[in-house]
Protein backbone atom coordinates (compact mmCIF):
# COMPACT_ATOMS: atom_id res chain seq x y z
CA UNK A 1 0.00 0.00 0.00
CA UNK A 2 3.14 2.81 1.67
CA UNK A 3 4.61 1.97 -1.86
CA UNK A 4 1.87 2.32 -4.42
CA UNK A 5 0.87 5.52 -3.10
CA UNK A 6 4.32 6.80 -2.90
CA UNK A 7 4.75 5.62 -6.33
CA UNK A 8 2.12 8.09 -7.68
CA UNK A 9 2.73 10.56 -5.71
CA UNK A 10 6.22 10.54 -7.87
CA UNK A 11 4.70 10.57 -10.64
CA UNK A 12 2.20 13.32 -10.16
CA UNK A 13 5.37 15.56 -8.96
CA UNK A 14 7.40 15.00 -12.29
CA UNK A 15 6.48 17.94 -14.97
CA UNK A 16 4.14 16.52 -17.48
CA UNK A 17 6.17 17.60 -20.62
CA UNK A 18 9.36 16.14 -19.18
CA UNK A 19 7.57 12.51 -18.17
CA UNK A 20 6.11 12.54 -22.15
CA UNK A 21 9.41 13.10 -23.10
CA UNK A 22 11.71 10.56 -21.02
CA UNK A 23 8.66 7.43 -20.63
CA UNK A 24 10.03 5.37 -22.53
CA UNK A 25 13.13 6.25 -23.98
CA UNK A 26 15.81 7.52 -21.92
CA UNK A 27 16.68 6.35 -17.84
CA UNK A 28 14.09 6.73 -15.81
CA UNK A 29 15.06 7.48 -12.18
CA UNK A 30 11.25 6.72 -10.73
CA UNK A 31 11.11 3.39 -12.40
CA UNK A 32 13.35 2.45 -9.74
CA UNK A 33 9.94 2.81 -7.36
CA UNK A 34 8.07 0.42 -9.51
CA UNK A 35 11.34 -2.31 -9.16
CA UNK A 36 11.94 -1.68 -5.63
CA UNK A 37 9.39 -3.89 -3.69
CA UNK A 38 10.40 -6.52 -5.75
CA UNK A 39 14.24 -6.12 -5.69
CA UNK A 40 13.77 -5.77 -1.85
CA UNK A 41 11.88 -9.01 -1.23
CA UNK A 42 14.40 -10.71 -3.54
CA UNK A 43 17.76 -8.68 -2.12
CA UNK A 44 16.73 -9.97 1.61
CA UNK A 45 15.22 -13.02 1.43
CA UNK A 46 17.48 -14.41 -1.35
CA UNK A 47 20.67 -12.62 -2.51
CA UNK A 48 21.71 -11.46 1.33
CA UNK A 49 20.91 -15.72 2.53
CA UNK A 50 23.39 -16.76 -0.40
CA UNK A 51 26.13 -14.40 0.32
CA UNK A 52 26.06 -15.51 4.40
CA UNK A 53 26.02 -18.63 3.02
CA UNK A 54 29.46 -18.44 0.69
CA UNK A 55 30.63 -16.72 3.94
CA UNK A 56 29.70 -19.10 6.74
CA UNK A 57 31.04 -22.27 4.08
CA UNK A 58 34.84 -20.58 4.67
CA UNK A 59 34.76 -21.03 8.90
CA UNK A 60 33.90 -24.06 11.17
CA UNK A 61 30.72 -22.86 12.82
CA UNK A 62 27.71 -24.71 15.01
CA UNK A 63 25.64 -21.43 15.31
CA UNK A 64 26.49 -20.88 18.70
CA UNK A 65 30.02 -20.37 19.38
CA UNK A 66 32.56 -18.19 17.71
CA UNK A 67 33.29 -19.19 14.36
CA UNK A 68 37.07 -20.24 13.22
CA UNK A 69 37.69 -19.52 9.93
CA UNK A 70 39.42 -22.89 8.00
CA UNK A 71 40.09 -21.04 4.80
CA UNK A 72 38.47 -23.73 2.12
CA UNK A 73 38.63 -26.61 4.26
CA UNK A 74 34.93 -27.45 3.70
CA UNK A 75 35.31 -27.38 0.53
CA UNK A 76 38.36 -29.98 0.14
CA UNK A 77 35.95 -31.97 2.16
CA UNK A 78 32.90 -31.96 0.01
CA UNK A 79 35.20 -33.46 -2.76
CA UNK A 80 37.58 -36.01 -0.48
CA UNK A 81 35.53 -36.90 1.74
CA UNK A 82 33.95 -40.40 1.22
CA UNK A 83 31.00 -39.93 2.36
CA UNK A 84 30.01 -36.37 0.61
CA UNK A 85 31.63 -37.73 -2.67
CA UNK A 86 28.92 -40.86 -2.87
CA UNK A 87 26.24 -38.28 -2.39
CA UNK A 88 27.39 -36.52 -5.22
CA UNK A 89 27.70 -39.51 -6.97
CA UNK A 90 23.80 -40.45 -6.59
CA UNK A 91 23.00 -37.09 -7.63
CA UNK A 92 24.64 -37.98 -10.98
CA UNK A 93 22.76 -41.46 -10.80
CA UNK A 94 19.49 -39.50 -10.10
CA UNK A 95 20.11 -37.19 -12.91
CA UNK A 96 19.28 -39.88 -15.28
CA UNK A 97 16.01 -40.93 -13.54
CA UNK A 98 14.91 -37.39 -13.07
CA UNK A 99 15.77 -36.27 -16.03
CA UNK A 100 17.03 -38.32 -18.58
CA UNK A 101 14.55 -40.93 -18.82
CA UNK A 102 11.38 -38.56 -18.44
CA UNK A 103 12.98 -36.51 -21.43
CA UNK A 104 13.49 -39.83 -23.56
CA UNK A 105 10.11 -41.06 -22.72
CA UNK A 106 8.55 -38.33 -23.10
CA UNK A 107 10.18 -37.88 -26.92
CA UNK A 108 8.95 -41.54 -27.40
CA UNK A 109 5.63 -40.87 -26.75
CA UNK A 110 6.33 -37.25 -28.59
CA UNK A 111 7.13 -39.13 -31.93
CA UNK A 112 4.64 -41.27 -32.13
CA UNK A 113 1.63 -38.89 -30.92
CA UNK A 114 2.55 -36.63 -34.01
CA UNK A 115 1.87 -39.12 -36.00
CA UNK A 116 -1.51 -39.45 -35.54
CA UNK A 117 -4.70 -37.15 -34.51
CA UNK A 118 -4.77 -37.38 -30.88
CA UNK A 119 -8.41 -37.65 -29.73
CA UNK A 120 -9.09 -35.94 -26.28
CA UNK A 121 -5.43 -34.28 -25.56
CA UNK A 122 -6.94 -31.81 -23.03
CA UNK A 123 -8.06 -34.74 -20.71
CA UNK A 124 -4.75 -36.59 -21.22
CA UNK A 125 -2.45 -33.58 -20.71
CA UNK A 126 -4.33 -32.73 -17.60
CA UNK A 127 -4.42 -36.10 -16.18
CA UNK A 128 -0.25 -36.58 -17.19
CA UNK A 129 0.24 -33.60 -15.25
CA UNK A 130 -1.50 -34.74 -11.69
CA UNK A 131 1.89 -35.89 -10.70
CA UNK A 132 3.51 -32.10 -10.88
CA UNK A 133 0.30 -31.02 -9.00
CA UNK A 134 0.66 -33.46 -6.13
CA UNK A 135 2.99 -32.22 -3.00
CA UNK A 136 6.35 -34.06 -2.92
CA UNK A 137 5.14 -35.72 0.85
CA UNK A 138 1.83 -37.41 -0.47
CA UNK A 139 4.16 -38.29 -3.31
CA UNK A 140 6.50 -40.59 -1.19
CA UNK A 141 3.54 -41.65 0.92
CA UNK A 142 1.74 -43.13 -2.16
CA UNK A 143 5.42 -44.53 -3.65
CA UNK A 144 5.89 -46.37 -0.10
CA UNK A 145 3.11 -48.30 -0.10
CA UNK A 146 3.36 -48.68 -3.64
CA UNK A 147 6.92 -50.24 -3.45
CA UNK A 148 6.41 -52.04 0.41
CA UNK A 149 7.64 -55.33 0.22
CA UNK A 150 3.33 -56.07 1.07
CA UNK A 151 2.88 -53.43 -1.99
CA UNK A 152 1.00 -53.73 -5.09
CA UNK A 153 4.22 -53.97 -6.91
CA UNK A 154 5.05 -57.19 -5.30
CA UNK A 155 1.99 -58.53 -5.98
CA UNK A 156 2.18 -58.29 -9.74
CA UNK A 157 5.76 -59.73 -10.15
CA UNK A 158 4.12 -62.63 -8.08
CA UNK A 159 1.40 -62.59 -10.38
CA UNK A 160 3.65 -62.71 -13.29
CA UNK A 161 6.27 -65.14 -12.00
CA UNK A 162 8.78 -62.72 -10.81
CA UNK A 163 8.16 -62.97 -7.23
CA UNK A 164 11.54 -64.24 -6.81
CA UNK A 165 12.58 -60.91 -7.34
CA UNK A 166 10.02 -59.19 -5.26
CA UNK A 167 11.39 -57.21 -2.15
CA UNK A 168 11.29 -54.08 0.05
CA UNK A 169 12.09 -51.68 -3.08
CA UNK A 170 13.37 -48.79 -0.74
CA UNK A 171 14.88 -50.48 2.21
CA UNK A 172 17.32 -53.15 0.28
CA UNK A 173 20.42 -51.45 -0.61
CA UNK A 174 20.58 -52.30 -3.93
CA UNK A 175 17.26 -51.53 -5.08
CA UNK A 176 16.68 -48.28 -2.92
CA UNK A 177 18.35 -45.73 -5.19
CA UNK A 178 16.67 -47.08 -8.68
CA UNK A 179 13.30 -46.96 -6.81
CA UNK A 180 13.70 -43.71 -5.17
CA UNK A 181 15.11 -42.58 -9.30
CA UNK A 182 11.59 -44.69 -10.50
CA UNK A 183 9.69 -42.30 -8.29
CA UNK A 184 11.32 -38.96 -9.77
CA UNK A 185 10.83 -40.37 -13.25
CA UNK A 186 7.39 -41.08 -12.79
CA UNK A 187 6.94 -37.15 -11.07
CA UNK A 188 8.86 -35.44 -14.18
CA UNK A 189 7.53 -37.75 -17.34
CA UNK A 190 4.14 -36.42 -17.41
CA UNK A 191 5.83 -32.74 -17.48
CA UNK A 192 8.04 -33.75 -20.55
CA UNK A 193 4.87 -35.09 -22.34
CA UNK A 194 3.02 -32.31 -21.46
CA UNK A 195 5.57 -29.80 -22.37
CA UNK A 196 6.47 -31.72 -25.94
CA UNK A 197 2.71 -32.02 -26.49
CA UNK A 198 2.32 -28.29 -26.09
CA UNK A 199 5.16 -27.87 -29.03
CA UNK A 200 3.42 -30.87 -31.19
CA UNK A 201 0.44 -28.82 -31.97
CA UNK A 202 2.39 -26.14 -33.10
CA UNK A 203 3.95 -27.57 -35.44
CA UNK A 204 2.80 -27.35 -39.27
CA UNK A 205 1.05 -30.66 -40.47
CA UNK A 206 2.10 -30.32 -44.08
CA UNK A 207 5.83 -30.37 -43.05
CA UNK A 208 4.75 -34.31 -42.33
CA UNK A 209 2.88 -34.36 -45.46
CA UNK A 210 5.57 -33.51 -47.02
CA UNK A 211 8.33 -35.89 -45.46
CA UNK A 212 5.93 -38.83 -45.89
CA UNK A 213 5.67 -37.59 -50.36
CA UNK A 214 9.08 -37.76 -50.14
CA UNK A 215 8.87 -41.14 -48.77
CA UNK A 216 10.38 -40.19 -44.78
CA UNK A 217 9.50 -43.03 -42.33
CA UNK A 218 8.56 -42.98 -38.95
CA UNK A 219 12.15 -42.33 -37.84
CA UNK A 220 13.04 -39.87 -40.27
CA UNK A 221 10.16 -38.06 -39.45
CA UNK A 222 10.68 -37.93 -35.97
CA UNK A 223 14.40 -36.94 -36.64
CA UNK A 224 13.62 -34.32 -39.14
CA UNK A 225 10.73 -32.84 -37.98
CA UNK A 226 9.60 -33.56 -34.34
CA UNK A 227 12.86 -33.04 -32.48
CA UNK A 228 14.15 -29.89 -34.13
CA UNK A 229 10.95 -28.45 -33.88
CA UNK A 230 10.76 -29.16 -30.11
CA UNK A 231 13.99 -28.17 -28.96
CA UNK A 232 12.80 -25.14 -27.17
CA UNK A 233 11.15 -27.65 -25.07
CA UNK A 234 13.56 -30.38 -24.90
CA UNK A 235 15.66 -27.66 -23.22
CA UNK A 236 13.35 -26.16 -20.73
CA UNK A 237 12.16 -30.01 -19.98
CA UNK A 238 15.57 -30.78 -19.54
CA UNK A 239 16.25 -27.50 -17.04
CA UNK A 240 13.15 -28.32 -15.06
CA UNK A 241 14.36 -31.33 -14.60
CA UNK A 242 18.23 -30.81 -13.85
CA UNK A 243 17.01 -28.33 -10.91
CA UNK A 244 14.27 -31.09 -9.85
CA UNK A 245 17.23 -33.68 -9.55
CA UNK A 246 19.81 -31.83 -8.16
CA UNK A 247 17.57 -30.35 -5.25
CA UNK A 248 16.29 -33.36 -4.79
CA UNK A 249 15.31 -33.13 -0.73
CA UNK A 250 11.68 -33.86 -0.52
CA UNK A 251 11.17 -37.27 -2.03
CA UNK A 252 14.08 -38.73 -0.40
CA UNK A 253 13.68 -37.06 2.98
CA UNK A 254 9.92 -38.46 3.31
CA UNK A 255 10.89 -42.01 1.51
CA UNK A 256 14.22 -43.19 2.76
CA UNK A 257 16.32 -40.00 4.76
CA UNK A 258 19.01 -40.94 2.56
CA UNK A 259 19.00 -44.99 3.87
CA UNK A 260 19.45 -47.85 4.13
CA UNK A 261 22.83 -46.68 5.51
CA UNK A 262 23.94 -44.02 3.05
CA UNK A 263 22.92 -45.77 -0.19
CA UNK A 264 20.59 -43.22 -1.11
CA UNK A 265 22.04 -39.73 0.58
CA UNK A 266 22.40 -36.76 -1.24
CA UNK A 267 23.80 -33.77 -0.87
CA UNK A 268 20.69 -31.73 -0.20
CA UNK A 269 20.28 -34.78 3.36
CA UNK A 270 23.72 -34.14 4.11
CA UNK A 271 22.88 -30.12 4.46
CA UNK A 272 19.83 -30.17 6.20
CA UNK A 273 21.53 -33.37 8.62
CA UNK A 274 25.14 -31.15 8.69
CA UNK A 275 23.02 -28.11 9.71
CA UNK A 276 20.19 -29.36 12.35
CA UNK A 277 21.26 -31.87 13.40
CA UNK A 278 25.30 -32.17 13.82
CA UNK A 279 25.44 -28.43 14.23
CA UNK A 280 28.33 -28.03 10.93
CA UNK A 281 27.26 -25.26 9.71
CA UNK A 282 29.89 -24.23 7.82
CA UNK A 283 30.35 -28.02 6.24
CA UNK A 284 26.68 -27.51 5.32
CA UNK A 285 27.35 -24.08 3.51
CA UNK A 286 30.42 -25.19 1.45
CA UNK A 287 27.51 -28.34 0.22
CA UNK A 288 24.94 -26.22 -0.77
CA UNK A 289 27.48 -23.81 -2.38
CA UNK A 290 28.75 -26.67 -4.89
CA UNK A 291 25.05 -27.87 -5.28
CA UNK A 292 24.42 -24.19 -6.57
CA UNK A 293 27.32 -24.45 -8.62
CA UNK A 294 26.77 -27.72 -9.67
CA UNK A 295 23.23 -26.75 -11.03
CA UNK A 296 24.21 -23.51 -12.55
CA UNK A 297 26.62 -25.28 -14.44
CA UNK A 298 24.70 -27.83 -15.60
CA UNK A 299 22.27 -25.80 -16.59
CA UNK A 300 24.49 -23.48 -18.37
CA UNK A 301 25.53 -26.38 -20.70
CA UNK A 302 22.28 -27.57 -21.29
CA UNK A 303 20.89 -24.20 -22.68
CA UNK A 304 24.50 -23.46 -24.36
CA UNK A 305 23.97 -27.02 -26.14
CA UNK A 306 20.57 -26.87 -27.34
CA UNK A 307 20.78 -23.08 -28.33
CA UNK A 308 23.66 -23.56 -30.60
CA UNK A 309 22.54 -26.10 -32.65
CA UNK A 310 19.60 -24.00 -33.67
CA UNK A 311 21.85 -21.28 -35.06
CA UNK A 312 23.39 -24.59 -37.33
CA UNK A 313 21.57 -24.35 -40.79
CA UNK A 314 18.71 -27.10 -41.04
CA UNK A 315 20.97 -28.79 -43.85
CA UNK A 316 24.20 -28.94 -41.97
CA UNK A 317 22.52 -30.21 -38.53
CA UNK A 318 20.38 -33.06 -40.14
CA UNK A 319 23.81 -34.05 -42.04
CA UNK A 320 25.25 -34.36 -38.82
CA UNK A 321 22.75 -35.49 -36.97
CA UNK A 322 22.45 -38.99 -38.96
CA UNK A 323 25.23 -40.03 -37.41
CA UNK B 1 -3.20 -37.25 -43.08
CA UNK B 2 -2.97 -41.11 -44.23
CA UNK B 3 -1.98 -43.03 -41.19
CA UNK B 4 -3.53 -46.92 -40.27
CA UNK B 5 -6.21 -46.96 -37.94
CA UNK B 6 -4.33 -49.47 -35.74
CA UNK B 7 -1.48 -47.28 -35.41
CA UNK B 8 -3.86 -44.37 -34.31
CA UNK B 9 -5.10 -47.50 -31.85
CA UNK B 10 -2.09 -48.50 -30.79
CA UNK B 11 -0.69 -44.94 -30.50
CA UNK B 12 -3.70 -44.38 -28.04
CA UNK B 13 -3.44 -47.23 -25.94
CA UNK B 14 0.14 -46.21 -25.37
CA UNK B 15 -1.24 -42.41 -24.10
CA UNK B 16 -4.25 -44.73 -21.98
CA UNK B 17 -1.40 -46.75 -20.20
CA UNK B 18 0.93 -43.33 -19.57
CA UNK B 19 -2.50 -41.62 -18.03
CA UNK B 20 -3.01 -44.53 -16.07
CA UNK B 21 0.51 -44.75 -14.47
CA UNK B 22 -0.22 -41.05 -13.87
CA UNK B 23 -3.02 -41.42 -11.72
CA UNK B 24 -2.16 -44.73 -9.91
CA UNK B 25 -0.78 -43.76 -6.89
CA UNK B 26 -3.15 -41.28 -6.04
CA UNK B 27 -6.14 -43.85 -6.91
CA UNK B 28 -3.90 -45.95 -4.42
CA UNK B 29 -3.82 -43.78 -1.60
CA UNK B 30 -7.60 -43.26 -1.72
CA UNK B 31 -8.28 -46.86 -2.04
CA UNK B 32 -6.23 -47.77 0.58
CA UNK B 33 -7.85 -44.96 2.99
CA UNK B 34 -11.07 -46.76 2.35
CA UNK B 35 -10.16 -50.58 3.09
CA UNK B 36 -9.26 -49.58 7.13
CA UNK B 37 -8.72 -51.67 9.82
CA UNK B 38 -12.63 -52.11 9.92
CA UNK B 39 -13.38 -52.59 6.84
CA UNK B 40 -14.19 -50.51 3.53
CA UNK B 41 -15.35 -46.38 5.19
CA UNK B 42 -13.76 -43.30 5.92
CA UNK B 43 -13.10 -44.47 9.12
CA UNK B 44 -9.46 -44.01 8.59
CA UNK B 45 -10.01 -40.53 7.72
CA UNK B 46 -11.73 -39.32 10.58
CA UNK B 47 -8.90 -41.27 12.86
CA UNK B 48 -6.47 -39.18 10.75
CA UNK B 49 -8.15 -35.86 11.08
CA UNK B 50 -8.15 -36.35 14.60
CA UNK B 51 -4.45 -37.01 15.92
CA UNK B 52 -2.66 -35.30 12.94
CA UNK B 53 -4.31 -31.98 13.44
CA UNK B 54 -5.07 -31.51 9.75
CA UNK B 55 -7.74 -28.83 10.27
CA UNK B 56 -5.01 -25.73 11.37
CA UNK B 57 -1.98 -27.21 8.80
CA UNK B 58 -4.72 -26.54 6.13
CA UNK B 59 -5.83 -23.10 7.54
CA UNK B 60 -2.01 -22.46 8.18
CA UNK B 61 -1.24 -23.79 4.29
CA UNK B 62 -4.39 -22.01 3.05
CA UNK B 63 -3.29 -18.73 4.97
CA UNK B 64 0.84 -18.84 4.08
CA UNK B 65 -0.29 -19.14 0.11
CA UNK B 66 -2.94 -16.79 0.19
CA UNK B 67 -0.58 -14.00 1.10
CA UNK B 68 2.26 -15.22 -1.04
CA UNK B 69 0.58 -14.87 -3.76
CA UNK B 70 -1.13 -11.22 -3.30
CA UNK B 71 2.16 -10.07 -2.18
CA UNK B 72 4.04 -11.74 -5.03
CA UNK B 73 1.60 -10.67 -7.48
CA UNK B 74 1.21 -6.95 -6.18
CA UNK B 75 5.54 -6.33 -6.76
CA UNK B 76 5.99 -8.50 -9.32
CA UNK B 77 3.29 -7.09 -11.64
CA UNK B 78 4.51 -2.98 -10.74
CA UNK B 79 8.56 -4.16 -11.37
CA UNK B 80 7.64 -6.27 -14.69
CA UNK B 81 5.70 -3.72 -16.02
CA UNK B 82 8.86 -1.15 -15.48
CA UNK B 83 11.20 -3.55 -16.53
CA UNK B 84 8.89 -4.62 -20.25
CA UNK B 85 8.10 -0.34 -20.47
CA UNK B 86 10.70 1.76 -19.07
CA UNK B 87 14.55 2.08 -19.04
CA UNK B 88 14.95 1.22 -15.65
CA UNK B 89 18.23 2.05 -14.17
CA UNK B 90 20.49 -1.43 -13.78
CA UNK B 91 17.92 -3.49 -15.27
CA UNK B 92 20.08 -5.01 -17.73
CA UNK B 93 21.86 -6.56 -14.29
CA UNK B 94 18.42 -6.96 -12.48
CA UNK B 95 17.36 -9.71 -15.43
CA UNK B 96 20.49 -12.33 -15.38
CA UNK B 97 20.22 -12.13 -11.62
CA UNK B 98 16.83 -12.64 -11.55
CA UNK B 99 17.70 -15.37 -13.56
CA UNK B 100 19.49 -17.77 -11.71
CA UNK B 101 16.48 -16.71 -8.83
CA UNK B 102 14.60 -19.34 -11.01
CA UNK B 103 17.15 -22.30 -10.88
CA UNK B 104 18.53 -22.18 -7.22
CA UNK B 105 18.43 -24.46 -5.06
CA UNK B 106 16.77 -23.60 -1.85
CA UNK B 107 19.17 -25.36 -0.11
CA UNK B 108 21.11 -22.58 -0.56
CA UNK B 109 19.22 -19.68 1.37
CA UNK B 110 17.55 -22.09 3.78
CA UNK B 111 20.29 -21.82 6.97
CA UNK B 112 21.16 -18.12 6.87
CA UNK B 113 16.79 -17.79 6.73
CA UNK B 114 17.05 -19.96 9.74
CA UNK B 115 19.21 -17.39 11.82
CA UNK B 116 17.32 -14.30 10.28
CA UNK B 117 14.04 -15.45 11.24
CA UNK B 118 15.51 -16.78 14.98
CA UNK B 119 16.81 -13.65 14.82
CA UNK B 120 13.94 -11.58 14.20
CA UNK B 121 11.85 -13.52 16.47
CA UNK B 122 9.80 -15.14 14.21
CA UNK B 123 11.03 -18.71 13.70
CA UNK B 124 7.73 -21.38 13.78
CA UNK B 125 5.17 -18.18 12.72
CA UNK B 126 3.63 -18.16 9.42
CA UNK B 127 5.45 -15.07 8.78
CA UNK B 128 8.85 -16.89 8.62
CA UNK B 129 7.19 -19.09 5.45
CA UNK B 130 5.51 -16.00 3.96
CA UNK B 131 8.00 -13.58 4.07
CA UNK B 132 11.28 -15.61 2.22
CA UNK B 133 8.27 -17.40 -0.12
CA UNK B 134 7.70 -13.96 -1.59
CA UNK B 135 11.43 -13.32 -1.69
CA UNK B 136 11.77 -17.01 -3.89
CA UNK B 137 8.69 -16.40 -5.79
CA UNK B 138 9.97 -12.70 -7.32
CA UNK B 139 11.75 -13.95 -9.88
CA UNK B 140 9.53 -15.99 -11.83
CA UNK B 141 6.88 -13.81 -11.62
CA UNK B 142 9.23 -10.58 -12.65
CA UNK B 143 9.63 -13.01 -15.90
CA UNK B 144 6.01 -14.30 -15.99
CA UNK B 145 4.44 -10.51 -16.09
CA UNK B 146 7.42 -8.42 -18.06
CA UNK B 147 6.88 -11.08 -20.81
CA UNK B 148 3.29 -10.10 -21.02
CA UNK B 149 3.40 -5.96 -20.84
CA UNK B 150 6.56 -6.88 -23.11
CA UNK B 151 3.73 -8.43 -25.70
CA UNK B 152 0.97 -5.63 -25.08
CA UNK B 153 0.89 -3.34 -28.36
CA UNK B 154 2.60 0.03 -28.30
CA UNK B 155 -0.05 1.69 -29.51
CA UNK B 156 -1.98 0.81 -26.88
CA UNK B 157 0.71 2.73 -24.39
CA UNK B 158 0.75 5.95 -26.84
CA UNK B 159 -2.64 6.23 -26.90
CA UNK B 160 -3.26 6.24 -23.24
CA UNK B 161 -0.11 8.38 -22.78
CA UNK B 162 -2.03 10.46 -25.57
CA UNK B 163 -5.01 10.37 -23.95
CA UNK B 164 -2.58 12.56 -20.33
CA UNK B 165 -2.55 9.24 -18.76
CA UNK B 166 0.78 8.93 -16.26
CA UNK B 167 2.99 5.92 -15.95
CA UNK B 168 1.14 4.36 -12.84
CA UNK B 169 -2.42 5.34 -14.32
CA UNK B 170 -1.57 3.74 -17.69
CA UNK B 171 -0.54 0.62 -15.42
CA UNK B 172 -3.44 0.47 -13.06
CA UNK B 173 -6.47 1.68 -16.06
CA UNK B 174 -4.82 0.17 -19.29
CA UNK B 175 -3.13 -2.52 -18.20
CA UNK B 176 -3.95 -4.50 -15.29
CA UNK B 177 -7.17 -4.79 -16.73
CA UNK B 178 -6.05 -6.84 -19.75
CA UNK B 179 -3.67 -8.88 -17.07
CA UNK B 180 -6.62 -10.79 -15.84
CA UNK B 181 -5.72 -13.95 -17.31
CA UNK B 182 -1.57 -13.86 -17.18
CA UNK B 183 -2.09 -12.69 -13.25
CA UNK B 184 -4.47 -15.65 -12.86
CA UNK B 185 -2.11 -18.49 -14.54
CA UNK B 186 1.09 -16.94 -12.64
CA UNK B 187 -1.16 -17.09 -9.13
CA UNK B 188 -2.23 -20.55 -9.91
CA UNK B 189 1.48 -21.64 -10.11
CA UNK B 190 2.26 -19.72 -7.56
CA UNK B 191 -0.22 -21.20 -5.19
CA UNK B 192 0.89 -24.72 -6.30
CA UNK B 193 4.90 -24.14 -5.79
CA UNK B 194 4.06 -22.83 -2.29
CA UNK B 195 1.59 -24.77 -0.86
CA UNK B 196 4.00 -27.96 -1.79
CA UNK B 197 6.86 -26.29 -0.49
CA UNK B 198 8.41 -28.47 2.23
CA UNK B 199 11.98 -28.16 2.69
CA UNK B 200 11.25 -24.31 3.93
CA UNK B 201 8.42 -25.58 5.97
CA UNK B 202 11.02 -28.03 7.79
CA UNK B 203 13.38 -25.62 8.52
CA UNK B 204 11.40 -22.88 9.42
CA UNK B 205 8.29 -23.79 11.23
CA UNK B 206 9.43 -26.83 12.57
CA UNK B 207 8.15 -26.82 16.24
CA UNK B 208 4.93 -25.38 16.08
CA UNK B 209 1.56 -27.08 15.61
CA UNK B 210 -0.07 -23.54 14.82
CA UNK B 211 2.19 -22.62 11.96
CA UNK B 212 2.88 -26.20 10.40
CA UNK B 213 1.77 -26.36 7.17
CA UNK B 214 -0.03 -29.29 5.07
CA UNK B 215 2.92 -30.75 3.69
CA UNK B 216 4.44 -31.28 6.58
CA UNK B 217 2.07 -32.65 9.39
CA UNK B 218 1.79 -35.13 7.02
CA UNK B 219 5.41 -35.57 6.89
CA UNK B 220 5.23 -35.58 10.67
CA UNK B 221 2.48 -37.33 11.02
CA UNK B 222 4.04 -40.48 8.31
CA UNK B 223 7.16 -40.61 9.66
CA UNK B 224 5.89 -41.01 13.47
CA UNK B 225 6.41 -44.92 13.64
CA UNK B 226 5.80 -48.26 12.22
CA UNK B 227 2.48 -48.28 15.34
CA UNK B 228 0.66 -46.46 12.99
CA UNK B 229 -1.71 -48.24 10.62
CA UNK B 230 -1.33 -47.95 7.11
CA UNK B 231 -4.75 -46.87 5.88
CA UNK B 232 -4.67 -44.68 8.54
CA UNK B 233 -1.96 -42.65 6.52
CA UNK B 234 -3.08 -43.18 3.60
CA UNK B 235 -5.96 -41.25 4.33
CA UNK B 236 -4.20 -38.23 5.72
CA UNK B 237 -2.40 -38.27 2.45
CA UNK B 238 -5.26 -37.82 0.48
CA UNK B 239 -6.77 -35.10 2.74
CA UNK B 240 -3.25 -32.92 2.22
CA UNK B 241 -3.70 -33.44 -1.37
CA UNK B 242 -7.49 -33.09 -1.97
CA UNK B 243 -7.39 -29.32 -1.73
CA UNK B 244 -5.08 -29.02 -4.50
CA UNK B 245 -6.62 -31.69 -6.33
CA UNK B 246 -10.08 -30.23 -6.03
CA UNK B 247 -8.18 -26.56 -7.44
CA UNK B 248 -6.21 -28.27 -10.19
CA UNK B 249 -9.47 -29.78 -11.62
CA UNK B 250 -10.83 -26.40 -11.89
CA UNK B 251 -7.98 -24.19 -13.10
CA UNK B 252 -6.51 -27.35 -14.86
CA UNK B 253 -7.02 -25.87 -18.63
CA UNK B 254 -5.77 -22.19 -17.87
CA UNK B 255 -2.43 -23.67 -15.94
CA UNK B 256 -1.26 -26.11 -18.72
CA UNK B 257 -2.06 -23.84 -21.26
CA UNK B 258 0.07 -21.29 -19.22
CA UNK B 259 2.82 -23.03 -18.39
CA UNK B 260 3.06 -25.17 -22.08
CA UNK B 261 3.44 -21.27 -23.74
CA UNK B 262 4.85 -18.97 -20.69
CA UNK B 263 7.78 -22.05 -20.13
CA UNK B 264 9.42 -21.36 -23.66
CA UNK B 265 8.57 -18.21 -23.60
Amino acid sequence: MTVSSATRATVVATPRGRRRRSSFTAYSWSSLLYVAPALLFFGVFVIYPICISVQTSFYEYDGLTVATPVGAANYVAVFTDPALREALLHSLVLLFFYAVLPVVIGLGLAGLLSRIRIYGLTFFRAVLFIPQVLSSVVVAVAWRGILASDGPLNSVMQAVGLGSFATSWLGDFDTALPAVGGIGTWVQYGLCMVLFLGGIVGIDRSLYEAARLDGAGAIREFRAITLPALRPQISIALILCITFALRNFDIIWNTTRGGPGTSTAVPSVYIYQDAFQNRALGQASAMAVVLTLLILVIVGIVQFALRERSDVPRAARRSGGVR
Amino acid sequence: MKVSTVETTLTHAILVLAALIAVYPLVSIVASALQGADGFGLGSFAVAWERGSFGPALLSSAFISITVVLVTVAVVSLAGYALATMRVPGGRIMLPVLLLGLVLPYEVTVLPLYQMMTDWGILDTWWALILPQIGLSVPLGVFWMRAFFAAVPVELLEAARIDGAGRFETFRLVLLPIAGPAIATLSTILFLFTWNEFLLALVLVPQSPVAQTAPLALSFFAGAGRSIDQSVVAAAAVIVAAPIVLAYVILQRRLIAGLTEGAVK
